[in-house]
């Protein structure tokens, strides 16, 4: 008897645990917000059902063309005739091998970067491997080059989602290079590298994206000598790199102020000298402070890229406004629009879930 | 004073100085230094020689910090020279880096870094700045780790240390780079007092070993122990210099009295 009231004594009351006390702690804490559970839990379930429908059980997967279509659930057909379309833009098809053998180093890459178990210096191989021997690789085989025998396709036919990421990751490699010498330059003893600085940052921060994507296709080879002219994507490239790059080097900026200045002291003290200073002391400690900045920035350069569209680059988000209105298929805009805002979700949540990752592991190692 | 006893505590003879008369290491003369038009230094002398151990003392503003963070180029001085080791302070950057390489420096607040290890702290500027190679590097480290008495933290994090070691790490951090003089700026300041002993007295082994040092403090029992001579700064000059045994007990200038009086008696 008395073993088991000890028993009693100790376990908290049946009301608290498990799952009835998970619901009625966190569902039904009191009577107002119970009244706001069921509300929302009415209209959550009531909208989602129907999306699920949609979306999956009343949803049409194959077939060819629109008659395929019921109509009554979402056509996936039109995405999957379209699929080309949609990844390689106007490449030709009997190059595809070209960017699918890109896309397959790209995740080889990239994957490993997601998982813990893989060691620290596998990673930071790719990694560099991913900045350097990669955008070379990736330009000769997307663009071909006569020395190895490879078809020269002009950068107009590339399209799709393959020019969405290269729009990104070209933008990403370097806007945060760029981003970190104006972030130091802002911050320089020497007035002028800080003015210039400050002017370009200011500058580019100023000028809407569009109206930067504008000048570089409209009015910068008005500017140029006669005969020179300059690659649309390249124009657009620079365009979308400077814009982020003014954006990233103010992050930074961030960064470097919350550093500490008995850090910067205790650098020079040793006779590290302001680059070294910078690139092992300083810089370390202050990306790992802004990178939930810098990926916010980086989350919205790859969206920015759509931007494109209006100088008539055929990016993912292009290549799927052009096919919808198709008079061979009935309404498939929804289609089009939810698939293109899903792969754009893909790769946003990607980088999102390897920032908080990367943040935890810094974490790891020391307090302040 | 707070803790006169934490140093005397086992010690009641002077250290024997190895300051070897003539030989000059830190030449300052005639150095001024403004922030905009606030002068804060004004006209310092200072003739350190090689192996001498000199403690500066004076109430909080009287640009005892800044002095000798002029000395190492953390702060500017507007006239006057500079001298360190035979290399002149200027706007060189080679020659400030030449001397910040041979002057080591401990601060209040101990700056470690606090993204690498211990043994990292110790290694990073004699594998960047002197080109040690990194095993040798970290063989030295753990020998002057060794000496502050903390090899067992080399692979922590400094945020996982106490206070006291965080500031043994530091002066292990500037040994590395085998300096030739050791700048200390109120380096038992930020301490709790049950840690202070434990710096202080690696800082009397240091000054045992014949090691150049100049260190700002209120530790006087620590410049009774120590110090070849105390200097004593008022207001941006230098009021009042004479080994410890005149200056604690014949202070001359009645600024220095009052100093004493209140630092010591209270």
């Amino acid at each position: 008897m008395s073993d088991s009231t000890k028993r009693d004594a100790v376990l908290p009351p049946a009301s608290t645990v498990g799952v009835l006390g998970w619901i009625r702690k966190n569902l039904f804490p009191s009577w107002y917000s119970g009244v706001v559970t069921v509300v929302l839990g009415y209209f959550i379930i009531s909208n989602f059902i129907p999306l699920i429908d949609w979306a999956l059980f009343k949803a049409d997967f194959i077939g060819e063309s629109s008659a395929d279509c019921s109509g009554e659930g979402a056509c996936w057909v039109f995405i999957g005739t379209r699929f080309d379309f949609f990844i390689y833009g106007f490449y030709p098809e009997s190059q595809f091998w070209r960017i699918n053998i890109l896309y397959f180093i790209f995740a080889i890459l990239i994957v490993p970067q997601f998982f813990n178990a893989i060691s620290t210096r596998i990673k930071m191989v790719l990694g560099v491997l991913g900045v350097t021997v990669f955008p070379v690789l990736a330009f000769i085989l997307m663009r071909g080059s006569e020395t190895f025998g490879l078809e020269i396709i002009e950068t107009n036919r590339w399209g799709g989602l393959t020019l969405t990421l290269v729009l990104a990751y070209v933008g990403i490699v370097a806007a945060i290079p760029i981003g970190i010498l104006l972030a130091l330059g802002r911050r320089s003893d020497m007035p002028l590298v800080r003015a210039l600085c400050v002017v370009f940052i200011e500058f580019w921060r100023g000028v809407p994206l569009i109206t930067i994507l504008f000048m570089a296709s409209v009015m910068l080879p008005l500017f140029l000598p006669e005969g020179v002219s300059f690659d649309k994507l390249l124009r657009a490239l620079i365009g979308i790199t400077l814009f982020q790059s003014a954006y990233m080097a103010e992050v930074i900026r961030g960064g470097l102020q919350a550093i500490p200045k008995g850090q910067y002291e205790a650098a020079e003290a040793l006779g590290l000298g302001y680059w070294r200073s910078m690139g092992l002391i300083i810089l370390p400690q202050a990306l790992k402070i802004v990178i939930p900045g810098i990926v916010n920035t980086l989350i919205s350069l790859f969206k920015d890229t759509t931007l494109v569209l209006i100088i008539g680059l055929f990016d993912l988000l292009n290549a799927v406004q052009t096919t919808i209105i198709d008079p061979a298929w009935r309404n498939v805009a929804i289609e089009g629009y939810v698939f293109a805002a899903f792969l754009f979700w893909v790769f946003c949540f990607g980088m999102s879930r390897y920032s908080q990752q990367l943040e935890r592991k810094l974490h790891r190692g020391h307090k302040r | 004073m707070m803790n006169q006893d934490a140093v005397n505590g086992g010690r009641t003879t002077q250290v024997a100085s190895m300051a070897a008369q003539g030989e000059s290491m830190i030449k300052v003369e005639g150095m001024h230094k403004w922030y905009d038009t606030f002068h804060v230094l004004k006209g310092l002398d200072l003739d350190v020689s090689r192996g001498e151990r000199i403690v500066i003392c004076g109430p909080s503003g009287s640009g005892k910090s800044t002095f000798i963070r002029c000395i190492n180029r953390l702060e500017e001085h507007q006239k006057g020279r500079i001298v360190v080791d035979g290399v002149e302070l200027t706007n060189d950057l080679r020659n400030i880096e030449l001397i910040r390489r041979e002057v080591g420096m401990v601060f209040q607040h101990f700056n470690l870094f606090p993204h690498l290890t211990v043994l990292e702290n110790c290694c990073l500027a004699p594998i960047w700045v002197r080109k040690t190679p990194r095993r040798e590097a970290e063989e030295q480290a753990m020998k002057y780790l060794e000496r502050v008495k903390i090899p067992e933290q080399a692979r922590k994090y400094p945020g996982q240390l106490s206070g006291g070691q965080q500031q043994r790490v530091a002066i292990a951090r500037s040994l590395c780079m085998n300096p030739k003089i050791m700048l200390f700026d109120e380096p038992t300041s930020a301490l709790d007092p049950e840690m202070i002993k434990e710096v202080l007295d690696v800082m009397v082994e240091l000054a045992e070993s014949g090691m150049t040092m100049i260190c700002v403090t209120h530790e006087m029992g620590f410049a009774k122990t120590v110090a070849d001579r105390v200097i004593f700064m008022d207001q941006g000059e230098i009021v009042e210099q004479g080994p410890p045994s005149e200056f604690f007990n014949n202070p001359r200038e009645p600024r220095t009295q009052q100093f004493l009086q209140q630092i010591l008696h209270h």
